[in-house]
């Protein structure tokens, strides 16, 4: 199908942008790389009167090395954060999680920022922003910028931590502690499909070897994107073998509350998520070296 | 209506256009160029797969207006009109199509791939070529295709006039 009719604006600035949304109000959409948007609106799932066009704004893609993060801005595309050596050598989870996302076609177009802004519960850099504690930066009318943990930027109750007029302008995703070790595992019905459940981790390890620092969050865990706090506890402070994961994998279980739909339902998704954080860990376990 | 004003296959081209024309149906309608395939219309097919300033994407999710000033590649630019280009050529010898359909894109998906990665195996092909869907060959003869074509790039070319 077509999408139905609306006005293209393509502003060159953050400061254009803003004027825009706040002429246009409510009929204003943000439009990034369009991936998700777009065949919303070819199915007329999606009617925005007005579409806002960040593609054009001067700044807003590139990846920034810095002492302890790398920051991304919003409009880096996926596939250019697949590509980084900056990003392969600092955030290897962050590398294996984006080469995931859709097909090349889509990971071309599509944005850091698209994908955190819209949120999806199965999508991969959600999960990824969560386990690393990443912090992202909004830019409100007027310009000035708040920034806003991703813990807090996808509340429980759903939506995200976005305000009316503001953009999502960087992210910066902190470099975990020295010598974690991370996993990442999705699995869907086909190829590069949106996984029906996966998770993302963290793991440190204390002089003994013992779980020092854990970040475990699932994708397709719930309608919204989370950590599982719980497992996270259940590691802490003790060894990581492989009894030790399997009994905080399992917990998972009880902490998710995971949405069937056609594709799988609840429970074997709930049962796919034990396995998947169970696989993640031990991966993460396995390249965690014990702290100096 | 708005003035659209891109490089499609080296060419400069322009034209006016409601906002929510896609640029596959840009290609088509208004510049004539019918090789670029409608399939889904919603990112799923890839038989409208062109290249952006050479990288692949669905030109069904991106609409003309958001073109302007860009570079884009279609079938139809790969080689000269009665010719084939090397990715082409080695789709026709290896049986890669058999209705055709999703031809353009795999070949714009494949052309994408090759310029990243001079040497890819064949899970590099799939992955490059996931986002097309062929409903005739069962997908082997166009990974084939794809291997050829690496590997006659990746050989200096014969001298003119010598054997195939």
């Amino acid at each position: 199908m077509k999408a139905a009719p609306f006005d293209h604006h393509a502003p060159t600035s953050l400061a254009e942008v803003h004027d825009l949304l706040a002429r246009h109000g409510p009929d204003a959409t943000l439009i990034a790389g369009g991936q998700s948007l777009v065949p919303l609106m070819a199915l007329r799932l999606a009617r925005p009167r007005v579409l806002v066009d960040l593609n054009e704004v001067a700044g807003l893609a590139g990846i920034r090395d810095e002492p302890d993060a790398v920051t991304a801005g919003a409009l880096t595309r996926q596939r250019a954060v697949e590509r980084s050596p900056v990003v392969a050598a600092r955030l290897p989870l962050l590398a294996a999680a984006v080469g995931r996302i859709g097909h090349p076609q889509v990971r071309n177009r599509g944005t850091v920022g698209g994908s955190l802004a819209l949120g999806h519960p199965a999508a991969e850099l959600p999960a990824v922003a969560l386990a690393l504690d990443a912090t992202l930066v909004l830019a409100g009318i007027g310009g000035a910028e708040r920034e806003i943990a991703a813990g807090d930027f996808y509340p429980a109750t759903g939506g995200t931590g976005l305000r009316p007029g503001e953009v999502l302008t960087r992210v910066r995703f902190p470099v975990p502690p020295a010598g974690a070790g991370y996993g990442f595992h999705e699995l869907g019905r086909r190829s590069r499909d949106f996984a029906l459940a996966g998770a993302a981790v963290v793991l440190g390890r204390g002089v003994d070897g013992e779980c020092a620092y854990a970040r475990v969050a699932v994708l397709g865990g719930g309608p919204v994107p989370r950590r599982v706090p719980g497992v996270e506890r259940a590691l802490r402070g003790g060894p990581l073998d492989a009894d030790a994961i399997a009994e905080a994998a399992d917990g998972v279980a009880g902490e998710v509350e995971p949405v069937g739909d056609v594709q799988a339902d609840a429970g074997y998704r709930r049962e796919v998520l034990v396995t998947l954080v169970r696989r993640a860990l031990s991966d993460a376990a396995r390249r965690a070296d014990p702290t100096h | 209506m708005e003035s659209v004003e891109l490089m499609v296959n080296g060419v400069r081209r322009e034209g006016r256009v409601e906002p929510r024309r896609t640029l596959a149906d840009f290609l088509r309608e208004e510049l004539g160029l019918t090789g670029t395939h409608v399939g889904c219309e919603q990112g799923a097919c890839g038989a409208c797969t062109v290249l952006l300033d050479g990288e692949p994407v669905y030109a069904c999710l991106l609409f003309a207006v958001q073109a302007r000033g860009h570079e884009i590649t279609t079938v139809e630019g790969l080689a000269a009109p009665g010719e084939l280009d090397p990715v082409q050529d080695a789709f026709r010898r290896c049986h890669a199509l058999q209705c055709g359909f999703c031809t353009p894109g795999m070949l714009l998906a494949a052309h994408g791939l090759l310029a990243d990665d001079p040497d890819p195996d064949e899970a590099d092909i799939r992955g490059a070529l996931a986002g097309n869907i062929c409903r005739c060959t069962g997908y082997q003869s166009i990974v084939a295709a794809v291997r050829l074509a690496a590997a006659e790039r990746r050989r200096p070319a014969a001298p003119e006039g010598a054997a195939r």
